[in-house]
């Protein structure tokens, strides 16, 4: 560890910050006796934000930037002038061990450029992860991204380590996936998404008869879209996202609006700024998807191929079926108050719990945190009297929904959806 | 309507005595009150409670009968937010379960059940926030220090955490607005004070004196990254603040030089 070691830092995480995926959920693995760290319950921690607001939970960053191929939307591409530098194994090992011990981090998220072939890189990657887990005894989380056409021995080695691993699918259609990314297609995004798959569910059945079989990649696998670079429209990404949440072992999409660095390659438009709006929109979205039992055609389909910026996708969804409100909170099944815009996971279980017990009024409501300002438009509960969607017709609920221009610029904020509905 | 004060020494034994002297004397309190704090204008009487760890325990075993584990923890964690508003609805939390025949503990149209739930989840996140920004700084002699100012009284909830995942190295972790923090020794965990008038104390950074070698060179690496890992076509002060409140800072190492 040497000043060496920082400009290593600053180049190698200047590279790797593109890649949004950074939680750090979905494995409970407990420390042992004398070992170093462990992963809580199903929670990732968030240990520090950066200045854009963004989580950092794990020490995300390459093992090189250097890279034989030439994808148009990466700022690592070969023919990008930018420094190039390389870690040891030493060299991570020991980031990851010092910043894990100081609580800087959950752990590590390490990915590469390919350098001479994918198995060579991909080959190395391993080696840092099995040092951490065998020589150190690290029990922290650890998410590495195969390399794209790396053999299935490998991934299947690393796998034996990791706590998550990734392939990204970055573009969301083959055509224009090759039209960027000349050496890729999607096989070789997605035999590597199989090999993980296939490992995962054969070390699933053997640990079903003996109980200390290994496990395999524990928090499944992620995968990334990249927004905005190519005229694909929501419709396609979240029905591609929706087809991948199907498959056992994927537990994670992650949208990232895509930022204009090589402005110099035609090939991709000219944004001045990344479409963080819409990639809010598809987060809300794909959060529907997983948590309020919402079916991808309900949110985008052939009529409506693009998610409403202006207002969120729960919302739009209420104002295109105007007939299935008003729903009577202190009557209507979970699911259905799950679809009320304005009351999230949280309220709608305390609603129903609470009902039991007693009438549930908007007085309640709004201690159990629901915003009204949306919901009203939307519910009974008895003596609420304010007019709902259908006698106000939902053009006009939209127009007093819609936050003005003054207030545009919240937009920008990438907020956890719903959260705090 | 006559109004009748408790005053009890702000401990969960001296609160569940408190119920216990209530049903004893067959009135119940309008107010309740530290020991020491002045008592308002006007009231009709005012009964001091002594807290009897027999009556609080005879409290909390008909209390098990009723609630969850889950209603039971909420009563002891919302306690440790320390919150004076909270006493009054505490006591009448566990009063209205007494009283009925089932467990309200999911009745959140219920003003008291409600508070005392919010409260539960304020200081459980609390929590979550020690785990999530304390920092560590690794002293000459191995011992890691961290310091922090929680705003509800959660290191005993916290410490379980950083004991397991922290097992082989030893560290303090301190708690500076309620003077008293937890020292690790890799086998187990003792209850400590210290001189706050030390220099690490009064700023929360360690002096280079006192650091391990290579500990400047790692808050060094850290800062690095942290600004290195940041999109500047993405900065957004806001949510930085909101997930991560400026009241922490101080002791960031990423935010301090
Ligand atoms: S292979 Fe990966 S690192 Fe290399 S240019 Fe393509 S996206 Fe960038």
């Amino acid at each position: 560890m040497t000043e060496e070691t920082l400009k290593k830092l600053k180049i190698l995480t200047e590279s790797a910050k593109y890649d949004v995926s950074c939680s750090s959920s979905g494995t409970v693995r407990s420390n042992t006796q004398s070992g170093l760290g462990n992963t809580v319950g199903g929670i990732g921690i968030c240990h520090s934000f950066a200045d854009d607001g963004r989580c950092i939970s794990l020490l995300k960053t390459m093992l090189t930037n250097s890279c034989m191929y030439d994808c148009a939307y990466c700022i690592n591409r070969r023919s990008n002038d930018i420094p190039r530098a390389t870690f040891s194994v030493r060299e991570l090992v020991e980031l990851t061990i010092e910043f894990y011990r100081r609580n800087y981090i959950e752990g590590l998220f390490l990915s590469s450029g390919v350098v001479r072939n994918p198995d060579y890189t991909m080959e190395r990657l391993v080696r840092v992860v099995k040092d951490l887990r065998t020589i150190h005894r690290f029990n922290g989380y650890i998410h590495l991204k195969s390399i794209p056409g790396a053999s299935r021995e490998l991934v299947n080695e690393a796998g034996k380590y990791a706590d998550r691993m990734s392939v990204n699918i970055e573009i969301p259609n083959e055509s224009s996936l090759k039209l960027l990314a000349p050496e890729k297609d999607f096989k070789s995004v997605y035999q590597p998404m199989s090999y993980i798959q296939q490992q995962t569910l054969a070390a699933k059945e053997e640990r079903k008869h003996f109980k200390h079989a290994p496990r395999f990649v524990p928090a499944g696998q992620s995968t990334q879209m990249i927004i905005g670079a190519t005229p694909d429209h929501d419709r396609d990404i979240l029905r591609l996202s929706s087809t991948l949440y199907a498959r056992p072992t994927m537990r994670r999409v992650y949208y990232s609006g895509y930022i204009h660095v090589n402005t110099y390659d035609t090939r991709l438009p000219m944004l001045k700024q990344p479409p963080l709006v819409r990639e809010n929109r598809l987060y809300q979205a794909d959060w529907l998807l997983r948590f309020y039992q919402f079916k991808v055609d309900e949110i985008v389909n052939d009529a409506y191929p693009d998610l409403d910026l202006e207002i969120d996708p729960k919302l739009s969804w209420a104002l295109r079926h105007p007939e299935v409100f008003p729903v009577d909170i202190n009557k209507a099944p979970y699911e259905l108050i799950l679809r009320v815009p304005g009351i999230g996971v949280k309220s709608a279980t305390l609603i129903v719990n609470s009902r039991r017990f007693a009438r549930v009024t908007s007085y309640h409501l709004k201690k159990m945190g629901v915003v009204m300002k949306k919901a009203k438009f939307f519910i009974t509960c008895g003596e609420l009297s304010s007019p709902t969607v259908n006698e106000l017709r939902p053009e006009n609920v939209r127009r007093l929904l819609t936050p003005s221009s003054s207030r545009k610029k919240d937009d920008r904020q990438m907020q956890l959806p719903f959260s705090n509905e | 309507m006559s109004s009748i004060i408790f005053q009890y020494d702000r401990t969960f034994d001296g609160m569940l005595t408190a119920v216990f002297d209530a049903y004893a004397r067959r009135s119940f309190p309008q107010m309740i009150q530290g020991l020491d704090e002045p008592l308002p204008l006007f009231y009709d009487e005012v009964h001091t409670v002594i807290t009897d760890e027999e009556k609080s325990g005879r409290v909390w075993k008909a209390l098990e009968k009723k609630l969850s584990k889950e209603a039971l923890s909420c009563l002891t964690v919302s306690y440790l937010s320390e919150l004076p508003e909270l006493d009054l609805h505490l006591f009448k939390y566990i009063c209205k379960n007494i009283d009925s025949p089932v467990s309200l503990e999911r009745n959140f149209s219920d003003d008291d059940i409600l508070f005392v739930t919010n409260t539960f989840r304020k200081v459980l996140y609390e929590r979550l926030r020690m785990m999530q920004f304390i920092r560590f700084q690794k002293a000459a002699d191995g011992t890691y220090f961290g310091i922090m100012e929680p705003q509800y009284n959660v290191l005993p909830l916290a410490i379980a955490h950083f004991k397991d995942r922290f097992a082989d190295q030893p560290f303090v972790i301190y708690d500076k607005k309620r003077h008293y923090g937890y020292y690790y020794n890799q086998s187990e965990v003792t209850q400590v004070t210290f001189d706050e008038s030390l220099p690490h104390f009064v700023t929360g950074k360690l002096d280079e004196s006192l650091m391990a070698d290579d500990e400047k060179l790692f808050q060094e690496l850290w800062r690095t990254y942290f600004k290195a890992v940041c999109i500047q076509g993405r900065i957004n002060p806001r949510k930085q603040r909101k997930d991560m409140p400026v009241r922490y800072w101080k002791y960031l190492t990423e935010k301090n030089k």
